[in-house]
């Protein structure tokens, strides 16, 4: 952690800060979007943070800070949107962006069509589809050559979904005709844009863990019963340190997916590490909920923001059953002895 | 919040050459049959190998070159203790010496203590054990009750330890102990550290069996032991805050999620390359848990190295690695056809019956899990 990335984090802080509210998440649960909120990011350029200049560890940071204040906004979306185009040398646009597919085995196609392209399948779970200006759409041509689309949101019929928090889940139906510009061939596949949304999620579960653990101690400390504040009861200090365990690992976790990103990912590293966080979500969500009693069942009280979200981004871009089999095929594929190495990723040159 | 800050560990070309050399080293040293004891945890008390890894200069890695040691970084002895721990080496007999022994004395002992005994833990010649736990003083190590009293030129110590490891072949003892009548208004006063040789008159040692047959550990007693002023550790009284800065470094290790890595190794190597897809499921959430939990403790070290006090971090490293490193058996059980057995000549089986037998003991040593709760819980700011 240096200078620059504790000013990002104080300043982000802050932002989140005056511009999420109860209110904020009323509308955008109702379906609206947050105007005022996103104008603030890209005010201070947080929607952009690669453009900004922000390293793609420190933008996941930045992602982990707003999983943190629950802020209603596609940040990790756009984010990897953006770092796809420059990726594929296609100019980055600006506004919310989002990416599809982001279910396994979808496709969509794509074929040259008199000096354009034309587009055409349909993508559902999409995130954020409905408030995108744009979308990346990974797609293949029938050769199977992956390619990728900027796809203007207006140009798909897309039909609402949302997640356990209502944030949008949108299917994509398109079949649509890009100009020659919007269109470039791909330098990697699915999984790497699988390995994206897995370690973006990562960086969320942490901040939400993190949120989750805040508002547990906080009213641990507050709620009186029997006489005392229940944080002086010994069952609820060893649950909440659980609790804190399960963010410290998220924390951690976190901290990997940010180093093992690249356009040649470290897909050990971020499958390890969204497991693991996948687990810490479900964990460490009960325990929040329990040190609440009642008042965490609320929708007023803002545990739930962080806990419905924690409840969706254990699963999205893969949960356990899909990376940990990943981890131990790894790990079995090798000889006894090269298995520290492999785990580790310290195999002799 | 400043507790679930886990920082990326600097990026160091020494230390992963330096991987390199140790695993080039344990290759030639760790020949099968190599005798070990059955201690579970780490793997076995050789002080053969202990010479001859202080002869390699990764002992006392992080003091300074006056008293023996190496001044390298945290970081780099943090990779020589994986890679010793991974491979299974007998690391028991100057492990404790050089964890926290050494670094005690560095910091508060005197300058006969230091330049008589410190180059030796770096050596690999010289080893310790720890005298806190009593019979009526567990986790509550306030209440302990062996008691020095000043004579002239110095102290006359009755009382009885327990559970001291390795007592019976260790030179030294950091002994923790009462020095001064019970303060009611501060329970954390009038206890002090000795540096105790094991051969002083009046020291008894009865070696005390486990449930795993073995005896390494055992009571001692002191009867009427007579220590010079000069075996103070630091100042009389004050030895409650000297004892805080050693835990960090006791609980946060790779020890604490590698003790069983053994049975893991010799499980995945029977089950093949080709284990089903339940096997690779729960094989690889093992492998990611170590794999997040490395990345904890290796952030410790790195805190520990900018001088920081990670001593929270460091209790979660301890728990959440016990705690996996107790689900070891039931994951083998559920994957492997196999029963443990201590005399069995299959590895896997025989190493079942070790990680079994020794798993309960990972959440009782060094603090246990409800002391490790209520240190987190302290830190979150729940209770005094
Ligand atoms: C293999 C092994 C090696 C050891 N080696 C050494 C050694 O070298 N030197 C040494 O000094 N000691 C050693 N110990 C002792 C170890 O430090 C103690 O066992 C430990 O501190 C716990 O003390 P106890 O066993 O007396 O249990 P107790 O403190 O009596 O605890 C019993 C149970 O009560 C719980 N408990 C106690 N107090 C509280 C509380 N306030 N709140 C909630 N729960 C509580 C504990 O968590 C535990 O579950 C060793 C122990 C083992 C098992």
């Amino acid at each position: 952690m240096n200078d620059v990335t504790r000013m990002l984090e104080d300043t982000a802080a802050r932002l989140f800060s005056d511009h999420v509210d109860r209110a904020v998440h009323a509308a955008a649960e109702a379906g609206e979007w947050p105007a005022a909120l996103w104008q603030a990011l890209e005010d201070s350029g947080l929607t952009q943070p690669l453009e900004a200049g922000l390293s793609l560890p420190e933008a996941m940071g930045l992602l982990q800070i707003a999983a943190q204040h629950a802020a209603p906004v596609p940040l990790a979306e756009t984010l990897c949107a953006a770092w796809m185009m420059a990726n594929c040398g296609i100019e980055v646009s600006t506004g919310p962006m989002t990416i599809a597919p982001v279910v396994r085995g979808e496709t969509l196609r794509l074929e040259r069509r008199g000096d354009g392209w034309h587009l055409a399948g349909r993508a559902t779970r999409v995130p954020w589809g409905r408030h995108a200006t744009s979308i990346a759409v990974l797609a293949e041509t029938d050769d199977g050559a992956l390619h990728v689309a900027l796809l203007p949101r207006d140009a798909a019929a897309i039909i609402h979904g949302g997640n356990t928090a209502l944030e949008p889940r949108d299917t994509l139906i398109v079949d649509t005709a890009l100009p020659v510009g919007a269109v470039a061939r791909c330098p990697f596949g699915y999984d790497v844009l699988r390995a994206f949304g897995a370690a973006m999620r990562t960086a969320q579960i942490a901040g939400a863990l993190e949120r989750a653990l805040e508002l547990s101690v906080t009213y641990a400390g507050q709620r009186v019963q029997f006489g005392r504040a229940i944080g002086k009861f010994q069952a609820i200090q060893h649950n909440l340190a659980l609790l804190a365990s399960q963010a410290g690992a998220a924390a951690a976790a976190a901290g990997m997916v940010a180093e093992a990103l690249s356009a040649t990912p470290d897909m050990l590293m971020i499958a390890a590490a969204k497991g693991r966080a996948s687990e810490a979500a479900s964990a460490g969500a009960a325990i929040a909920h329990q040190a609440h009693g009642a008042i965490g069942f609320t929708w007023e009280y803002p545990l739930n923001w962080a806990t419905r979200r924690l409840w969706s981004w254990r699963d999205e871009f893969g949960n356990e059953t899909e990376w940990y089999p990943l981890v131990g095929a790894v790990v079995a594929g090798r000889e006894p002895a090269g298995i520290w190495p492999a785990m580790t990723g310290t195999e002799a040159a | 919040m400043d507790l679930l800050r886990f920082d990326a560990p600097p990026v160091s070309p020494e230390a992963e050459a330096l991987r390199q050399e140790v695993r080039t080293f344990l290759r030639a040293e760790l020949k099968p049959g190599l005798s070990r004891d059955r201690s579970g945890t780490l793997g076995g008390f050789n002080p053969e190998f202990s010479r001859k890894v202080g002869a390699r200069g990764w002992l006392g890695m992080t003091y300074p070159k006056q008293y023996g040691g190496h001044e390298r970084s945290m970081l780099e002895r943090y990779v020589v203790l994986e890679e010793m721990l991974a491979a299974g080496a007998p690391i028991n007999a100057h492990y404790v010496a050089d964890r926290q022994s050494g670094p005690l004395l560095l910091r508060f002992g005197n300058e006969d203590q230091k330049h008589e005994v410190v180059p030796r833990i770096a050596r690999g010649e010289c080893y310790f054990c720890i005298g806190m736990s009593e019979p009526d003083s567990g986790s509550d190590l306030a209440s302990v009750r062996t008691r020095a009293v000043e004579t002239n030129g110095g102290w006359r110590v009755n009382g009885t330890k327990i559970w001291t490891s390795y007592a019976e072949r260790s030179h030294y003892m950091i002994l923790f102990c009462r020095s001064a009548d019970a303060d009611p208004k501060d329970r954390q006063a009038g206890f002090t550290q000795f540096l105790v040789d094991m051969k002083t008159p009046g020291l008894t040692i009865n070696p005390i069996r486990n449930l795993a047959g073995d005896t390494n550990f055992n009571e001692v007693l002191f009867q009427d032991m007579l220590l010079p002023d000069s075996a103070v550790i630091g100042k009389a009284g004050n030895a409650w805050k000297q004892l805080t800065s050693e835990l960090a470094l006791e609980r946060s290790g790779p020890d604490r999620f590698l003790a069983g890595f053994k049975l893991f190794r010799t499980l995945v190597g029977q089950l093949g390359p080709d284990p089903g897809e339940r096997a690779r499921l729960e094989l690889g959430r093992h492998a990611a848990h170590m794999m997040v939990l490395r990345r904890m403790s290796r952030s410790v070290a790195a805190m520990l190295q900018q001088g920081q006090d990670p001593a929270l971090q460091g209790a979660m490293v301890k728990d959440l690695g016990t705690t996996l490193e107790q689900s070891l058996p039931d994951m083998v059980r559920q994957l492997a056809p196999v029963e443990g057995d201590p005399e069995a000549e299959d590895e896997l089986a025989a190493a079942l019956a070790d990680v079994t037998q020794n798993a309960p003991s990972y959440s009782i040593r060094g603090g246990t899990r409800e002391i490790l709760r209520s240190t987190i819980a302290r830190g979150l700011g729940l209770r005094q």
